[in-house]
């Protein structure tokens, strides 16, 4: 129709036309770029930071869920011990599916990735290291000869006039500001997940940009409850990595030794010691052995140690619990088929931008099956992507109209919205163990409340020429992200899995249900009509 | 956060300007880059790996500038232990990647956490 309002892009736009545009450039988004790329489309990446240094994969060194196809019962052993702690909400044929394609396709990075030799000989594939990998996966996705566009963040998708996904735009960061514009047959949505701007390691760019955009084009979210892990670190440090910490002391601030053993309540009981007065660890117990290999093993664990002539094995220091978010919670966009499609045609989605209950339930999927997802899940929504570009044909000369509301383009009056309030704001529902980690309703209905005044000023105000886009964009991320986890721990009132409420300390067999959330000025919520189960044909798993 | 660019040590050539992930530097017409936007750096050591000339510091606080007296870091010998460590570019033959050795860590952690207490 001539009414629908499409801008132009403004003359100095960097244009380009592909198959697939994937938005983001952590582990997901790269493993999406090398499927597309291997199936012949043109492909172009973009990241808000660096593809290779971005995003919560890069800094840190992640396990993957890793089972080999025999003897059988390993596979089915990984899955089973998932189950038990997945509450009725995972789905073991996506389990099966997800070790299935990590066994297949992490191999595949040997020609970028010098995997090691164990101490018995055998080459190790499931624990890599962060930087070491996405460099290796940023030299595959060029091999294969993917556009990157790094310090590119996307803004906004844009959609054909029939609805379907046909790009996105955004700005380079890095040349002014200056707009790009990418039509693409399909989009896979990769940009991560959010930690609330907690000081998780490697989190910064994680705003929640994808969960926002996803919605505004109309999909829903799943999981989003799941959002109460917590992990350990030095007080004022990123340095969230957790392998020494297993054989850790804490003490109160009295010095008395606090009763937290290494276990899955360990978190939990470091919270409410946290909450009572400063909290200090020691590492003596680390084994002799293995405190002598841990700068080969971990290398940026011993950095703040050092430079702050800290010695963690003799000394005592103080200790932190940043908010994992939506990174190691797993909530997201809802993935609606085995081709990790949305439920909106030319919309992919992968990694923590969707949500990770197929696979990790109602509990973190962190410490392997999160890497495992965002290797596979990339996969799928790369191939999948090209499939649909190749069905929607020559529609790239469609006009595309911009899907972004809050933070670009305001409701009521411009005018000037005080971005650091609102993300300060955002971090004291979402940070506090009180308030995310033991949750009550009353709690939760103060945050909300707290929550959708910030988003008001956000909706009705911030966006035009005066304000930085990507700051409004992001605060708006932020602040629909905690809205509709907030929202999603209010409807489920009862404790499962990582979801605690202090006021429901049971678990209600009627909410053995995904529950899905949306929506913007109004927040809403159902129940997933698919109910958790088994959700692919065995069939389809010889892939 | 990042604290110091090394000027005697820099080669100008905006590695770091590149890979920041949250676009900290701005780089500098035939000079050393410059830390623009201090307040967004968050903390990862990333720039660190990428410059092959060990003349950037980065402070582990992450919440305030740590004031950083470049004579002093030099002499610390603290400037390139991540890259010596990591085994990355000239160390990649000397130091190994022995990544795999955490889920080993757990276990042990694991199977002490099950153990009758010792004296
Ligand atoms: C310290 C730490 C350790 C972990 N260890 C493990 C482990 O051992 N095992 C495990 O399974 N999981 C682990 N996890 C979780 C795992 O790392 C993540 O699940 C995984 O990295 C997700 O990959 P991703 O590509 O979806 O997200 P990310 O790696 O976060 O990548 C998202 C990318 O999107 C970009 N982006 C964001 N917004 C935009 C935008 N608007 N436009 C363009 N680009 C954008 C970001 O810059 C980033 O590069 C760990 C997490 C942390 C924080
Ligand atoms: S990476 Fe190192 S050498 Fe290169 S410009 Fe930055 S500080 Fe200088
Ligand atoms: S530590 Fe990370 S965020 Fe800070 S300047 Fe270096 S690369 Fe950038």
């Amino acid at each position: 129709m001539a009414t629908t309002p499409n801008r132009e892009a403004p003359p100095d736009t960097f244009e380009r036309d592909a198959d697939v545009l994937v938005i983001g450039g952590g582990m997901a988004g790269a493993w999406a770029a090398a499927a597309a790329a291997a199936e012949g489309a043109a492909v172009v990446l973009v990241d808000k930071g660096y593809c290779g240094t971005s995003g919560v994969t890069a800094a840190a060194g992640p396990g993957h869920w890793w089972a080999p196809p025999d003897p059988p019962q390993a596979r089915e052993t990984a899955i089973r011990n998932r189950q038990a702690i997945a509450f009725g909400l995972g789905d073991p044929a996506w389990m099966y599916a997800v070790l299935d394609q990590t066994w297949r396709t992490l191999p595949t990075l040997g020609q970028h990735y010098r995997f090691p030799i164990d101490d018995r000989g055998q080459v190790n594939y499931r624990a890599v290291r962060g930087p070491e990998y996405m460099r290796a996966l940023r030299a595959l996705i060029e091999e294969r000869g993917v556009t990157v566009l790094d310090h590119s963040p996307a803004l906004e998708l844009l959609a054909r006039p029939d609805g379907t996904i046909g790009g996105a735009q955004g700005l380079q960061r890095q040349q002014a500001n200056r707009p790009w514009r990418v039509r693409a047959g399909a989009v896979v949505l990769a940009a991560g997940g959010t930690s609330f701007l907690s000081h998780l390691l490697g989190a910064r760019t994680n705003t929640g940009d994808g969960y926002l955009m996803a919605a505004e084009a109309g999909a829903e979210l799943s999981g989003m409850e799941f959002t109460a892990a917590y992990t350990i670190a030095p007080e004022r440090s990123t340095m969230t990595r957790t392998m020494s910490y297993a054989f850790a002391t804490y003490y109160d601030a009295d010095g008395r030794e606090i009763d937290a053993p290494f276990g899955p309540d360990q978190t939990e009981r470091i919270a409410r010691a946290l909450l009572a007065g400063p909290v200090t660890c020691s590492l003596h117990r680390l084994p002799a052995d293995i405190q002598a290999r841990l700068p080969t093993i971990s290398p940026n664990v011993m950095l703040p140690f050092d430079r702050w002539g800290i010695d963690p094995y003799r000394q005592r220091f103080a200790v932190t619990l940043h908010t994992d978010g939506t990174i190691r919670g797993i909530g997201g966009v809802k993935v609606a088929d085995r081709d990790c499609a949305t439920t909106v045609p030319g919309l992919f989605v992968a990694g923590d931008n969707a949500s990770r209950e197929l696979v990790a339930g109602a509990s973190s999927g962190g410490g392997n099956v999160n890497s495992a997802w965002a290797l596979s899940s990339g996969t799928w929504a790369g191939r999948g992507a090209v499939a649909f570009a190749r069905r929607a044909g020559g529609s790239a000369t469609a006009r595309l109209k911009p899907l972004g509301r809050a933070g670009l383009h305001p409701v009521a009056s411009q005018g000037p919205v005080d971005v650091a309030a609102l993300r300060a704001a955002v971090r004291s529902e979402m940070q506090p163990y009180d308030k995310n980690l033991f949750r009550s309703g009353d709690r939760l209905i103060r945050s909300r409340q707290a929550l959708d005044a910030a988003w008001r000023l956000i909706a009705d105000h911030a966006g035009g020429h005066d304000t930085n886009p990507l700051a409004a964009r992001e605060t708006a991320a932020l602040i629909a992200t905690a809205r509709w986890s907030v929202t999603a721990a209010l409807a489920r009132d009862e404790s499962r899995g990582m979801h605690r409420r202090e006021d429901r300390p049971g678990l209600n067999p009627a909410l053995g249900r995904r529950l899905l959330v949306s929506g913007f000025d109004d927040v809403w919520i159902r129940p997933d009509e698919a109910l958790p189960g088994p959700g692919l044909h065995a069939r389809e798993l010889v892939a | 956060m990042i604290e110091l660019v090394i000027a005697e040590r820099c080669t100008a050539c905006n590695a770091c300007v590149a890979v920041c992930p949250t676009n900290v530097f701005d780089a500098v017409a035939a000079g050393p880059p410059v830390i623009a936007r201090q307040a967004d750096c968050q903390t990862c050591f990333m720039c660190e790996l990428y410059c092959r000339a060990d003349a950037l510091y980065v402070a582990p606080d992450c919440e305030r500038p740590t004031p950083s007296d470049p004579a002093a870091i030099v002499a610390s010998g603290l400037l390139g232990q991540y890259r010596r460590d990591s085994g990355w570019d000239e160390w990649a033959e000397r130091y190994p990647n022995e990544q795999w050795l955490m889920e080993t860590v757990f276990r042990r952690a694991a199977e002490a956490a099950k153990a009758p207490p010792s004296l």
